[in-house]
């Protein structure tokens, strides 16, 4: 059997910052046209790891190769033609225009005197097509949703044209419908483009969906890796998570789906039946929940009326619901 | 007609290749403009008046001699020194603006206008200043015989020396693995601070008529700049511009932050320390020229990369600006005023409310 190929390699890598070690040996291999998602709970060293494959933080020991060769000792000009990254939430000055910050994508292509060839011309207009933002061109990013913005910096490393893509977070503060939109544009930058990925994710079953190769960490090591059918099992999210979850087949993709069991499912069973109870309440013709029961059903379920003189003399119901209209509350502020 | 990436005609000649940003051409070039005119102006006003052909006649070799004496030897250096003076701090608080991504960044935060007036003012107060007699108020020991050197290379290369060495003090304070940008601003108003207080303690232990020559040269002044005084910062720009302009082409990828900017080839720290460094020469080199002139570098590349609508300031046009205000600044300052005020008493006041406003965009909490 031949070993798959991987430009991008970890060997024995050690980050950190200051005097703080994150990661320590770390190997890691990022097979040729995969779609790789990093998981894991917060502080782990999923972006650390990130940001040393992408040479943005320096390895203390150990090095990171890319053909083969130290990515330290690689001009980064040449290293920024063969790999993008993405910073999670970056931010463009305001009155930037859409086809400006694309345009940037050129720069290891540039020069001081050579500032926008015919290639240079030619890929920003293709990355722009490819990602529905040629409309927007003109407009300044500042004026973008903030999925339209995650386009247009997707679109920014399309122009890169770098065969391997980092991405960290890369559908941070973004809704749910946006969040699969971006994952579309990377799957099709996969599929169609044949491009190398490795992303940090946070929502575990777009992970599960969209990578094809799930690499779970802990505490700055990797505690498990392969195909998301083997990596996303209720024992590791026990040990990576410390989550108590039941793992279902998704009735859509087929592929792992977490169903995360909280404290209250695990302590009291009465409250399944708080929960049936509200939903049958559902049917609330109140306009401004709308929106909030499709976010989060769990949410609009303990909060059976608005009215809160009915509320249910139950004290233990009575706190979830000003727990819930507290949360309510937040969630608008955001 | 339209071009495959809308918004960025492209201009490519031979191996050279741009985008055609025709409002940027036009403001540099309206700004061009209006500099030729007030430079003439600045120097066919006056308390002798000369018509705008004489000067032209006095700048090719003909006139009288007295026109040819006031335009060549007094009214032209003068005008030439405000020009190139305010054209390094434009393009100088360009940089700083751009490298830093803070608006309110100038070399004046960063600690080189404190650093230039305060050496400046060393040899003023305690030297004998211009005149170039070393009096060596501190009088004997090492200390001494340093001021006394620099009282006889002049005020210029005391200020240029101090303006450096100040510029070298914030940078070895705020380099700590990588530039962080706050770390530097911080550490440039605290420079700065030290700066002024040794500045204040030297007006008052100067001799009263020092103390009055030094006032003037603090607030910036083009007072009796010749010739002497245009050739070496003529000099320092003509290589440092360029430099900058040829530099600042990683400006675009930095603005998007230090992560991507890395991501897309750049050396962020060696680049923010290249760029940064012929930043704080332009500015050191503008402050020994004429003192610290107040508000150019803040003010004018703000106002420039509004004109042209650009996300970060623009560094030729910042330069061109700068200069116009400045020569502006000085006609005013010679003419206009019943006493003539140093230029950088002008600049401040038309500065001044410009920074106000910027300073309260910032408080209602709008990002700039």
């Amino acid at each position: 059997m031949t070993e798959p190929a991987a430009r991008l390699r970890a060997h024995q890598l050690r980050l950190g910052y200051g005097d703080e070690v994150v990661i320590d040996g770390l190997d890691l291999d990022v097979l040729d046209g995969t779609v790789t998602a990093v998981i894991g709970p917060n502080g782990c060293g999923k972006s650390t790891l990130l940001r040393g494959l992408a040479r943005l933080l320096p390895a203390r020991s150990g090095h990171v190769l890319l053909d083969g060769r130290r990515i330290d000792r690689y001009p980064t000009r040449e290293v920024a033609k063969v790999l993008g990254v993405l910073p999670q939430a970056p931010v463009a000055p305001d009155g930037l225009t859409v086809a400006d910050l694309v345009s940037r994508g050129r720069h290891p292509h540039q020069a001081w005197y050579r500032q926008w060839s015919g290639d240079d011309e030619q890929a920003v207009a293709e990355a722009l097509a490819w990602t529905g933002m040629s409309e927007c061109a003109e407009r300044t990013v500042d004026t973008l949703s903030g999925g339209q913005r995650q386009r247009v910096w997707i679109s920014m490393a399309l122009a890169q044209g770098t065969d391997i893509l980092l991405l960290d977070e890369p559908t941070t503060f973004l809704d749910l419908a946006h969040q699969v939109d971006v994952l579309d544009l990377v799957e099709r930058l996969h599929r169609e483009k044949g491009r190398t990925v490795v992303m940090v994710l946070h929502d575990l079953n777009l992970a599960a969906r969209y990578a094809g190769r799930l690499v779970a960490m802990r505490d700055g090591a990797v505690v498990a890796d392969g195909p998301p059918e083997e990596v996303l099992t209720a024992s590791l999210l026990r040990t990576v998570f410390d989550l108590e979850a039941r793992v279902i087949e998704d009735p859509v993709a087929g592929t792992p789906l977490v169903i995360p069991i909280g404290r209250r499912h695990r302590d009291d069973r009465a409250d399944r039946a708080d929960t049936e109870q509200a939903d049958t309440d559902r049917a609330d013709p109140n306009p401004d929940r709308a929106d909030t029961d499709r976010a989060d059903p769990e949410q609009a379920d303990t909060d059976p009326d608005h009215d809160p003189d009915r509320a249910d003399p139950d004290s233990r119901t009575a706190t979830r619901i000003v727990d819930a209209r507290a949360d309510h509350r937040a969630s608008n502020r955001r | 007609m339209t071009y495959a990436v809308p918004g960025r005609p492209p201009i490519r000649v031979g191996r050279f290749s741009g985008v055609w940003r025709g409002r940027l051409a036009a403001v540099t070039a309206l700004g061009i403009g209006l500099l030729v005119l007030l430079a003439a102006l600045n120097i066919g006003l006056g308390d002798v008046r000369i018509s705008l052909g004489d000067v032209l006649g006095a700048l090719v070799g003909g006139g009288d001699r007295a026109q040819r004496f006031i335009v060549l030897q007094l009214r032209l250096p003068r005008t030439l020194t405000g020009l190139l003076v305010g054209a390094a701090l434009g393009m100088a608080g360009a940089i700083t603006q751009a490298l830093t991504r803070n608006p309110l960044a100038s070399p004046d935060l960063l600690g080189v206008t404190g650093g230039a007036g305060a050496a400046a003012l060393a040899v003023i107060a305690l030297g004998g200043g211009g005149s170039g007699t070393a009096v060596g108020l501190l009088g004997g020991g090492g200390s001494g015989t340093a001021v006394g050197l620099l009282a006889g290379a002049g005020v210029p290369l005391a200020a240029l020396i101090g303006g450096l060495l100040a510029a070298a003090v914030v940078y070895g304070l705020a380099y700590r693995r990588g530039m962080l940008t706050d770390r530097l601003v911080l550490v440039g108003v605290g420079v700065n601070a030290v700066a002024v207080a040794i500045t204040s303690w030297l007006l008052v232990v100067a001799h009263v008529d020092q103390a009055a020559q030094a006032t003037v040269w603090l607030t910036g002044s083009l007072n009796g700049r010749g010739w002497e005084h245009v050739v070496p910062v003529a000099l320092a720009l003509a290589v440092l511009m360029p430099a900058g302009l040829l530099v600042s082409f990683g400006l675009g990828a930095l603005a998007l932050g230090d992560d991507t900017a890395s991501g897309l080839g750049v050396r962020v720290n060696r680049y923010r320390v290249t760029l940064g460094l012929i930043a704080l020469v332009l500015a050191a080199v503008a402050t020994a020229g004429a003192g610290p002139i107040g508000f150019v570098a803040l003010v004018v590349p703000q106002i420039c990369q509004r004109l042209v609508r650009a996300a970060t300031p623009p560094l030729l046009t910042s330069a061109v600006y700068g200069a116009l205000l400045t020569v502006t600044g000085d006609l005013i300052a010679r003419t206009a005023l019943p006493a003539e005020l140093p230029v950088g008493i002008v600049t401040a006041v038309l500065g001044t409310p410009y920074l106000l406003y910027l300073l309260g965009r910032r408080n209602r909490g709008v990002t700039l």
